[in-house]
């Protein structure tokens, strides 16, 4: 009995593990025989209809499957023709005529016509459809007005079809990046007759983005959508320009745990992951051929300070807090030299835009800058709440600034993860006193950053209010004549709002991929945007797994 | 024993209501809704969503509309996931995580068998305390740590194993079995044990042992039916665990099941998503358990004997 035991126990590990021998081909060498590039896209898209989804995996799958009237080149961001083969911009830059390219087709094959466009952004501005990214048209004439149902006939919005090719656009003011937001998904066309099949146009939830059922535009066609598993999309057979797409298809994969997708590229199964864990990025750096590529980001974390709440209401303990921080430290200890410090909310060289710096770490300063609000060396501090949405990265740069608020000023800090709706609700009703804040830029233009401290603007959350910032930014910025006068306004703003110190700016970001040497043609921008048209595998070479 | 089998179903209808009420009216207490995010949401887009989804109708008529569609079979639709109905989400995910739960049950039945009737055999000696030692050091460990070292050693230094993924490559759905069914493997051990410990000293037991039989027989054709009783009645709500607590096995391993779902749901307020899983797994449980239930009846000849006499 004991020495059947004795032998069954090793003996079915044995047949466990014998049966798995040998896992074969990684998804890297099967892809890059095929043609099909293995992308860790970050979480499974909430949906993949242009005018209802919000987020940057759903931004991946939908930018290969649709194509805006202009595209961002990927090296420079400068737009580049999409659907459109050229477009004209009338001389006070407020009409747009975009040309569209008679080889743009659905890929039923059908030919794109201007009419769909103009049946598209109704749906994209429409009150019902409930679109979260109809901001993104604002710029067009009546646009605002229509979605605010202030006006019920789309005839009167700046939309029109002269012919099946020739699309004009009138603006409210001069814009100078209207042509970026045509590579925004919340542009993109839809195709009308499929939409109108499965409901009204204005139906958000209707299954026409299933495969069988989608009709699209891009290179990219969606072949098989497996609910968090994988999407796999195909090199479309209509595409208008087909012959420069290098891929055969693409397998997208919701790899939500960040270590799970580390994990899969080093045994070879993605190309490309969303992001890398924070721990590992010392480790790829040492390597020879590291597949790490890291890159400024447009975005800034920062911290909102509620300007209604004491102590924070006194702009003197503001910029207090503000001196006090030791930003370099901060990005090279706790962020692994994976961030920028910040002195400001619009990051550095947005479209040749940089903020002004108007402070930097100078605790001397920091302290008399306290004592003059009435707490020296934190006397009478009446102590100061830091919340937060539950994550571990965030928890770690409270605790830094936290302890260097002590160790400089003085003063009691506590700090407060909440969930992250709680959190939401805690920012929007403005019950707090300092709060985590991360902006990430829809386009890059310096207004994508200042308009969000505007007065009562949804996104201003800080009580600031500035009756000569609000007029710079939607009056005076908009109707400059050169881009070098919108900038000087735009510094002139920034640095009024910078010395009332709303907000505490920490840290710009950066996107980190792994990337596989097999793989080319993703190359590092601020919008890290990537069109999957130009990337190309090259077969035969290998993952370097030694560190130097 | 069919008037018990009635008896429970019945119980189970209460249970059920009182489920889908509470989780009704807690999940729209709690702060935030399903449409706040980072950046604002103009108030005419929130009306407008919330319209769609008659999240605009006083609470009670929500309430009332929610029990009229469930009547039907209608979880609704995801609020996350425009276009999908929670029905589909679960039909997509149930099949994979009852797959998953089912691997790592049998597993752990193996294992756990094993180790527990090899150390009831001779207890307080090393063939007892190695088995029962590991089986604590099982218990103990969670999946999140247990997952990524089965993956480094498996997948990463020896290369023998998918580490992600689920009917993608072939053999990747050894390593998240074996990570989910551990703990179970480990509580079946233990009450494998105690139930063969407890059937060994029995007189019937000894009476086999007296009439000569090898040692093997009095085991496998004797003891084991009776010993395993604890074990059958630890299987039913031992399933329904694994389906619903699959969460942390399907994120290491990137598994398309349900949990990813139902824990998602919870952080993203998606309010039918939440209730139509909460529903769903608490019928399940309540189906498993008296499942269990009668399994252990019928295998224990005494309370056999009663439903016989009594019912």
């Amino acid at each position: 009995m004991m020495r059947l035991f004795q032998s069954l126990v090793p003996a079915s590990v044995l047949v466990v593990l014998l049966t798995a021998c040998g896992s074969g081909e990684s998804n890297v060498e099967s892809g890059n025989r095929e043609g099909y590039l293995h992308y860790g896209n970050g979480a499974e898209p909430q949906g993949l209809d242009p005018q209802v989804v919000t987020g940057v995996p759903e931004n991946h799958i939908v930018r290969a499957l649709f194509e805006g009237l202009a595209v961002k080149n990927p090296k420079t961001l400068e737009p580049e023709p999409g659907v459109a083969e050229r477009w004209e911009i009338s001389e006070d830059g407020t009409v747009y005529t975009f040309y569209i390219n008679p080889k743009a087709k659905w890929s039923n094959g059908e030919a794109m016509t201007a009419s769909d466009y103009v049946w598209s952004w109704n749906r994209a501005l429409h009150p019902d459809t409930g679109s979260l990214y109809a901001y993104m048209l604002y710029p067009i004439i009546n646009s605002e007005a229509y979605s605010k149902r202030e006006i019920t006939d789309f005839n009167e919005v700046g939309v029109k079809a002269l012919d099946d090719q020739t699309l004009q656009v009138t603006l409210n003011a001069p814009t100078p990046y209207f042509l970026q937001l045509m590579d925004h998904y919340s542009s993109f066309a839809v195709h009308p007759e499929t939409l109108l099949k499965h409901g009204k146009m204005t139906d958000r939830f209707t299954p026409w983005t299933r495969v069988g059922s989608i009709v699209s535009n891009g290179p990219f066609t969606l072949e098989e959508w497996s609910l968090n598993r994988r999407i796999i999309i195909k090199k479309s057979e209509h595409y208008w320009d087909r012959d420069n797409v290098a891929l055969n298809g693409v397998y997208f994969y919701p790899t939500e745990n960040v270590v799970s997708e580390e994990r899969m590229f080093r045994a070879e199964q993605l190309h490309y992951t969303a992001v890398v864990p924070l721990d590992k990025i010392p480790d790829y750096r040492t390597r020879e051929n590291s597949p790490y590529v890291q890159s400024p980001y447009l975005g800034t974390y920062y911290y909102l300070v509620n300007t209604d709440r004491p102590p924070v209401d006194n702009v003197l303990v503001r910029q207090a807090l503000s001196y006090a921080l030791d930003r370099d430290k901060l990005t090279r200890t706790v962020l692994q030299d994976t961030a920028i410090a910040a002195y400001s909310i619009t990051p550095p060289d947005t479209l040749g835009y940089n903020p002004p710096k108007l402070f930097s770490y100078d605790p001397s300063k920091a302290r008399d800058l306290l004592a003059e609000a009435g707490y020296p060396n934190g006397e009478g501090w009446p102590g100061l709440e830091i919340i937060y949405n539950t994550q571990e990265a965030h928890r770690k740069i409270a605790v830094a600034v936290q302890q260097m608020w002590k160790k400089e000023l003085n003063i009691d800090i506590t700090i407060a993860n909440q969930e992250w709706k709680v959190y939401l609700n805690s920012v929007s009703q403005r019950e707090f006193q300092v709060a985590r804040r991360g902006w990430i830029g829809d386009y890059v233009d310096p207004n994508n950053f200042l308009d969000l401290f505007i007065t009562d603007g949804g996104n201003n959350n800080t009580g600031y209010a500035n009756d000569i910032y609000d007029e710079i930014i939607l009056e005076r910025a908009p109707k400059a004549k050169t881009r070098e006068a919108r900038y000087s306004l735009f510094t002139e703003a920034e640095t009024m709002m910078m010395n009332d110190m709303p907000i505490i700016p920490i840290y710009t970001y950066t996107s980190k991929h792994l990337i596989h040497p097999s793989v080319e043609g993703i190359y590092p921008n601020l919008m890290d945007s990537l069109n999957l048209k130009y990337v190309t595998l090259h077969p035969g070479r290998r993952l370097d797994t030694e560190s130097k | 024993m069919v008037r018990f089998i009635l008896w429970r179903l019945l119980q189970a209808i209460p249970v059920i209501f009182v489920v889908i009420t509470a989780t009704f009216f807690l999940v729209r207490s709690a702060p935030g809704g399903p449409f706040d995010s980072e950046k604002a949401v103009l108030p005419e887009v929130k009306r407008a969503l919330e319209a769609q989804y008659k999240l605009d109708l006083p609470l009670h008529e929500q309430y009332v509309a929610y029990l009229g569609d469930l009547s039907s079979g209608d979880l609704g639709p995801s609020f996350k996931y425009p276009g999908r109905s929670v029905n589909e989400i679960l039909s997509s995910g149930l099949p994979v995580t009852a797959e998953l739960g089912l691997y790592a049950l049998t597993f752990a039945l193996f294992v756990g068998v094993l180790a527990g009737v090899f150390a009831a055999l001779k207890p307080n000696t090393r063939q007892d305390f190695i088995p029962m030692g590991m089986a604590m050091i099982g218990i103990c460990m969670p999946s999140f740590l247990l997952g990524p070292l089965l993956v480094l050693v498996f997948g990463i230094y020896l290369d023998w194993l998918p580490i992600a993924g689920w009917g993608d490559l072939p053999g990747d759905k050894i390593l998240p079995s074996i990570t989910l069914g551990s703990a179970y493997a480990a509580y079946i051990a233990r009450l494998s044990r105690a139930g063969m410990l407890e059937i060994l000293s029995q007189d019937y037991i000894r009476t086999a042992r007296a009439k000569g039989l090898p040692e093997w027989q009095v085991v496998t054709q004797h003891a084991l039916r009776g010993g395993l009783i604890p074990v059958i009645a630890f299987l039913g709500p031992a399933f329904a665990g694994l389906l619903a607590g699959s969460f942390v096995v399907e994120t290491i391993f990137q598994i398309p099941g349900l949990g990813r779902f139902y824990v998602q749901a919870a952080f993203n307020r998606d309010y039918t998503m939440i209730l139509g899983t909460t529903v769903f797994l608490s019928t399940l449980i309540v189906f498993f358990n008296l499942i269990s239930d009668v399994i252990a009846a019928w295998l224990n000849p005494r309370l056999r004997a009663q439903f016989k006499g009594g019912a």
